[in-house]
């Protein structure tokens, strides 16, 4: 149904299979409005949660898309260090097999390691996060609720703001968006915006108000604490005098603006919690099309049939 | 590869000789008898029978290879290779001498180890030359006993791998090593701006969301040892030159300083940061092979005289090692197997240069850093001898691994020219 086996990045992805996975997307939305919010899609089909790195929301909209699409589930949780110290990946991977699975979630610490599993075993494998690399079904999950908001993701300026250096979101996104016709700038500390940014196609903006006045929608980004004063962010209050979604900066620009946030969020520290529970957040949307973007995108990677999707 | 104790005479004949040493090239036979060159160019040939005659008709008959840089792991990691399957390894790529980097279990870093390496390695059919470690246990901080070591047989002193960070001990052991003008060999990398890099930091890292290592990590390293080097009067030998900074800064040193050599590896020359597109943990290597505009300017430092030698950083890992996410796989690839292939197809055929020029980066540049003999098609000199077909294509792989580990990025690729024979010591090879 898709012209690639696995779900592994957004680069090189083609718009075609973008548009598809949305379409059913939305259909599946549809399905999560009514009173009983599963369909039969992915009966008899066995799908590991593999998550060698903390998650929870990402874990729960995994597991929820596939008990949704009536799949079956396990879920296996592995630190990187008991693995560093243990079982082998390429063991981990070869076991998992062996017990006949169909298709395998994975989110790990290290880039590439969604590719390297599905060099190791045969099952349809899935990104949920890779490092610092990717996270695609974010970057779906965004696009649909962009383009929930404003039916058109072509020609959509859309900013990304903070930690662009460490961020798997940020990446997935901007392939995303630039498949789809949409304009992307980056804005956060110069020391976080890796050197080679332009090569992905994006501007880099280091002036908040500059790209607020510029875009149609803010996607921002998780400050992570232990980056806080290990010569890479200062302070908190340093980051928010640049860089914060604040009431006041943003009442000083005389436009609505849509924000996103990928989560989890700090609260008055990258975002005011009074922007986040504003109605110019689409936020909440981003969760609820979290779980009908990963149906899509399992129910079309793992073999369902068009006919018994929305079948009631 | 068959390898074979000379027994009998053997007459190389009708061969293209190059002689590095004397600058010379003509047509010609080479007889070797009893492990040693007994003829060369126009000879009277012996009568007796049963010499093994090898025709070498539109082959080059030269030096066997010298490598500064190769890793056999013994002691200590043996499983990833010995001094014996790194000997094979060696003939299999034309190598006859090279030097052995000390980042050993223990290190080698006294006497007694560099006696320990040459104890083993006296009967193996190639000469294996210990290199020292600059501080003891490799740790940065003390000086090793360099002058017992040198006497033991260490021929220069490094602690590769580990890159001395301290510029007040660089300076120790440059000032220090003047006592017996031998090289200092650094890895040159700045460990706080390589910080957790896996790989080079460029546009190809940045797809990846690979941590990056920049260029100047090593780039700074070598100016601040030229600059030391310089400044003691003693001899640098600057390995794995990666970046297109750190030529220019050689570039610079060496039209003032003339004690100083370096060298590339043909990985280096032969790949670019594009080649880890797919996360190939085979690719990984320290230095990091950079971008395309860094390998071109190697290609160019050869060109003008910059670099002075090939060495292959032989680096063998075992294939669980690299069989991994990539933060954790090895550092290293092997190369001595695929050594003249790639750089004879990147020199010579991609970039013109004149073989020549190549077989002196793999001969006598590399004997004359080292002090090494390199009169070798003189008549009573040990044999030390390849036959190489230029013109061969051929595509590497596993079978032509002499390595105990196989940790090489060429398996799959097409490579130019081939040793077809190796003739060390009292040893014949055979690889055809």
């Amino acid at each position: 149904m898709l012209s690639q086996k696995h779900f592994l990045s957004l680069k090189g992805y083609i718009k075609e299979d973008i548009d598809k996975i949305l379409e059913t997307a939305f259909q599946f939305r549809e399905v999560l409005d009514r009173p009983i919010k599963k369909v039969p899609s992915l009966q008899g089909v066995t799908i590991v949660n593999l998550f060698f790195e903390n998650s929870t929301r990402t874990r729960i909209s995994f597991e929820l898309a596939q008990k949704r699409l009536s799949a079956d589930t396990v879920n296996f949780s592995a630190s990187s260090s008991s693995l560093k110290k243990g079982e082998s990946f390429k063991d981990t991977a070869q076991n998992i097999m062996a017990m006949k699975i169909d298709a395998v979630v994975m989110r790990h610490p290290t880039p590439g390691s969604p590719k390297l599993l599905a060099e190791f075993i045969d099952a349809t494998i899935i990104n949920a996060g890779d490092g610092t690399h990717e996270h695609p079904t974010q970057a779906i999950l965004d696009m649909m609720s962009l383009k929930e908001k404003f039916g058109n993701l072509r020609g959509l300026k859309v900013g990304i703001i903070g930690d662009i250096s460490h961020s798997r979101v940020a990446r997935s996104n901007i392939y995303g968006l630039l498949i789809m016709g949409a304009e992307v700038t980056v804005c956060g500390p110069p020391n976080l915006i890796p050197r080679y940014i332009n090569d992905l196609g994006v501007k880099v903006n280091f002036n908040l108000n500059e790209v607020i006045e510029w875009a149609d929608a803010l996607n921002i980004l998780r400050i992570q604490k232990e980056r806080m004063g290990r010569s890479l962010v200062p302070s908190v209050r340093e980051y928010r005098s640049a860089f914060g979604i604040t009431l006041d900066r943003l009442k000083s620009h005389k436009k609505e603006i849509v924000i996103m946030h990928p989560g989890p969020m700090n609260r008055g520290v990258e975002i005011d919690g009074a922007i986040a529970d504003s109605d110019q957040a689409i936020i909440l949307n981003q969760v609820l099309n979290g779980v009908a973007s990963r149906m899509a995108i399992l129910f079309l990677l793992c073999g369902g049939q068009p006919t018994e999707m929305v079948e009631k | 590869m068959k390898v074979k104790r000379i027994t009998k005479d053997i007459i190389l004949k009708n061969g293209k000789i190059i002689d590095p040493y004397n600058q010379k090239i003509f047509k010609g036979d080479l007889w070797i008898k009893n492990g040693v060159v007994a003829g060369v160019g126009d000879f009277a040939l012996p009568k007796s029978s049963g010499m093994q005659t090898i025709d070498c008709t539109n082959k080059i008959i030269t030096h066997g290879f010298c490598d500064l840089h190769v890793h056999f792991r013994e002691p200590g990691d043996d499983d990833k290779e010995t001094l014996q399957t790194g000997a094979y390894a060696a003939l299999a790529g034309g190598f006859t001498r090279v030097c052995v980097m000390p980042n050993t279990k223990p290190p080698i870093d006294s006497p007694e180890s560099v006696n320990f390496i040459n104890q083993k390695a006296k009967n193996l059919p190639i000469h294996i030359h210990p290199i020292g470690a600059v501080t003891k246990n490799q740790d940065g901080k003390y000086l090793t006993e360099m002058r017992l070591m040198s006497k033991e047989g260490a021929v220069a002193f490094s602690d590769d791998g580990l890159p001395i960070q301290d510029g007040a001990v660089m300076r120790m052991a440059l000032e220090y090593s003047k006592l017996l003008d031998i090289p200092i060999i650094n890895h040159a990398e700045d460990e706080c701006l390589r910080a957790e890099g896996l790989m080079n930091e460029g546009k190809v890292s940045t797809h990846l969301g690979l941590a990056g290592n920049p260029d100047l990590a090593e780039s700074m390293m070598v100016q601040r040892d030229l600059e030391l080097a310089e400044f003691t009067g003693a001899k640098l030998h600057v390995p794995h030159v990666s970046s297109k900074k750190a030529v220019n800064h050689i570039k610079r040193m060496k039209s003032k300083y003339k004690n100083i050599s370096a060298e590339v590896t043909p990985h280096h020359l032969f790949f670019n940061d594009e080649d880890l597109m797919g996360y190939n943990t085979n690719m990984k290597v320290a230095p990091p092979i950079r971008m395309e505009d860094d390998r071109k300017a190697l290609i160019q430092g050869i060109k003008n005289g910059i670099i002075d030698c090939i060495a292959t950083d032989h680096a063998p890992h075992k294939a669980e090692e690299k069989e991994t996410t990539f933060d954790l796989a090895s550092f290293g690839m092997i190369g001595l197997e695929s050594c003249f292939g790639a750089v004879n197809k990147i020199l010579i055929k991609e970039n013109k240069m004149k073989i020549e020029h190549l077989i002196n980066l793999l001969t006598i540049n590399p004997r004359n850093i080292m002090g090494f003999q390199n009169d070798l098609f003189s008549l009573g000199a040990v044999a030390e001898i390849v036959v190489l077909d230029t013109n061969l294509e051929w595509i590497f792989s596993r079978e032509h691994i002499e390595s105990k580990s196989i940790n090489s990025p060429y398996i799959g690729k097409t490579l130019k020219g081939k040793v077809v024979h190796t003739i060390s010591r009292d040893f014949v090879t055979n690889l055809t």
